[in-house]
């Protein structure tokens, strides 16, 4: 564990140098000590891949006195529970005219369609970070046969519900924005929702698995194309 | 009851303290960029801190109150009208049913904060008004102002008229100092570049935002290209590859995965953030503790400053 005075309000611990379940699952643990740990000190919490921002606030404690208790909290740090965290089933319609770029990854991977649906859909992921957006959900890892670099330009404009390859991570966009990922298909559940309870279907630790779906099944969920 | 938009200006937002605890699904803070200007606005008024009030950028703004109240107008240098006649910034000033308001454009800094008694009221989302446009999220409609907007407020027909002594208000110049604690990533920058870093004057550029200010200056190397994407606090300064700065403001994304040569000082930034393109910014560093002083130095500061009554 490596611990850092990141700002005026901020440290930043790292419980790991590199993505896997298993940092993952310190992180999600770590959450959950610094949480208890610090009260009412804490304003707000970053978990990543490997990392967990601590934000305090710097009028009532400081640097120190946060960083010798969340090292004390993080000391007896369990083997966190990796099974922790649920599972949610996010519908896909894999499809060109859906995933604008499913027909140029499976060309460049040397794999059919099928193929990259079935690698796609076939894994578990593990929800590793939110950020970028609200409710932009960071997935891993994807099958090395189908990872794909992002694109040279990226687009202005990727639909909401674009679901996509970047490296060995994928996303399913929650808000039409601009984006350089792959698209391989659209998904009909929002990511993110202000005026829904809860407003995500995911969080951090969560494990979610894609179910490949036809294009009638997409749009009585509610999908859109276009 | 309200204050009717007759002409937004050309970036006008709801802000109240900003928004916390929900960086963990994304949302970042958004909030005053000039922290100590918003809450003289507040405190002048005699709200309470972090009520809802205008940030306005650059100025252009017309509002007309349909309500008797009172405003304050602190932050930048733009010109406020009511009615047509010049008044005093940095004072509570009463207004009536069927005033016109203007903001004039900056004539010194850029960022404006118009508060009026008892705050504008906006309701919340996620727990707070800030207006986030990138998220959409926050004011009204998640969006800056737009003509024929009304923003609530209640009728008030006392308050005292503080206003802050003119050698007491700041000044808004076009160089300064941003204070910067060396980040933990710094061992990815060579002595070399650390020294240029701190030794070097930097120019604002065009692209300054709400997101984040980029500076142009000498490039800084850096060993790595990337990092493992991790959360990004308040004032973080990462160098992409091009080598020129950028530093994180108010609604910053939260996550990225650029390395990070130091973050800054709250208290600076609010100074960065006035600056307009071709403004000049040294760094300087600061430990944590040297940081952590000023803080609170200048949280005493604000307190002891005499707030004056002007009686008729």
């Amino acid at each position: 564990m490596e611990l850092h005075s990141a700002g005026e309000d901020a440290i930043i611990v790292y419980l790991g140098h590199a993505t896997s379940p298993e940092v993952a699952a310190r992180v999600q643990a770590a959450v959950t000590a610094v949480t208890q740990t610090l009260g009412p000190d804490l304003v707000d919490l970053v978990p990543s891949y490997a990392s967990l921002l601590i934000i305090y606030d710097p009028l009532q404690t400081d640097h120190l006195s946060v960083s010798h208790r969340v090292r004390a909290a993080l000391q007896s740090l369990q083997a966190a529970d990796m099974d922790a965290g649920r599972t949610v089933i996010l519908p896909v319609y894999y499809a060109p005219e859906s995933g604008e770029d499913l027909e140029a990854l499976a060309a460049n991977a040397g794999l059919s369609i099928e193929e990259v649906i079935a690698l796609h859909s076939g894994s578990e992921y593990r929800v590793y970070a939110i950020g970028f957006a609200p409710g932009f959900a960071y997935l891993g890892q994807v099958d090395e046969r189908i990872a794909a670099p992002r694109l040279a330009t990226p687009r202005q404009k990727v639909p909401r519900g674009a679901v996509a390859i970047a490296d060995r991570q994928t996303a399913v966009y929650p808000a039409t924005s601009p984006g350089g990922w792959n698209l391989i298909g659209r998904c009909p559940t929002r990511m993110f929702d202000p005026d829904a309870s809860p407003t995500m279907p995911v969080n951090v630790g969560d494990r979610v698995r894609f179910e490949p779906i036809n294009r009638e099944q997409f749009l009585t969920l509610g999908g859109e194309l276009g | 009851m309200s204050l009717r938009v007759i002409q937004p200006g050309i970036l006008s937002l709801l802000q109240d303290g900003g928004r916390t605890g929900q960086h963990r699904i994304g949302l970042t803070n958004g909030g005053p960029l000039d922290r100590e200007a918003f809450d003289y606005c507040n405190l002048l008024l005699g709200n309470a801190k972090n009520c809802t009030a205008l940030e306005v950028s650059f100025g252009g703004l017309h509002l007309q109150a349909q309500v008797d109240t009172y405003i304050c107008v602190t932050g930048a240098r733009l010109p406020l009208r009511i009615n047509g006649k010049e008044q005093p910034r940095w004072e509570v000033l009463a207004v009536a049913a069927g005033d016109d308001i203007h903001l004039e454009f900056a004539e010194q800094g850029c960022r404006a904060y118009l508060g009026v008694a008892d705050g504008f009221v906006i309701p919340p989302s996620f727990g707070s008004t800030a207006t986030v446009m990138r998220e959409n999220i926050g004011g009204l409609r998640g969006d800056k102002l737009h003509a024929g907007d009304e923003l609530p407020c209640p009728v008030v027909t006392s308050r005292k008229h503080l206003y802050l002594a003119s050698e007491r208000q700041p000044h808004y110049g076009s160089e300064i100092t941003v204070r910067v604690i060396p980040g933990y990533q710094q061992h990815h920058f060579n002595r070399l570049q650390q020294r240029r870093f701190f030794s070097r004057p930097y120019t604002v550029s065009e692209r300054c935002d709400r997101m984040g200010y980029r500076l142009e200056g000498p490039a800084i190397e850096c060993d790595i290209e990337g990092i493992l994407s991790e959360g990004i606090c308040f004032g973080a300064i990462q160098i992409p590859a091009d080598g020129q700065p950028i530093v994180l403001l108010n609604d910053r994304q939260t996550i990225g995965g650029y390395p990070k040569i130091g973050s800054a000082l709250s208290l600076d930034t609010a100074r960065l953030a006035q600056l307009t393109p071709g403004g000049t910014v040294h760094f300087a560093p600061i430990t944590p503790h040297g940081a952590h002083n000023a803080l609170h130095l200048a949280q005493s500061f604000a307190r002891r400053q005499p707030l004056l009554e002007r009686r008729p």
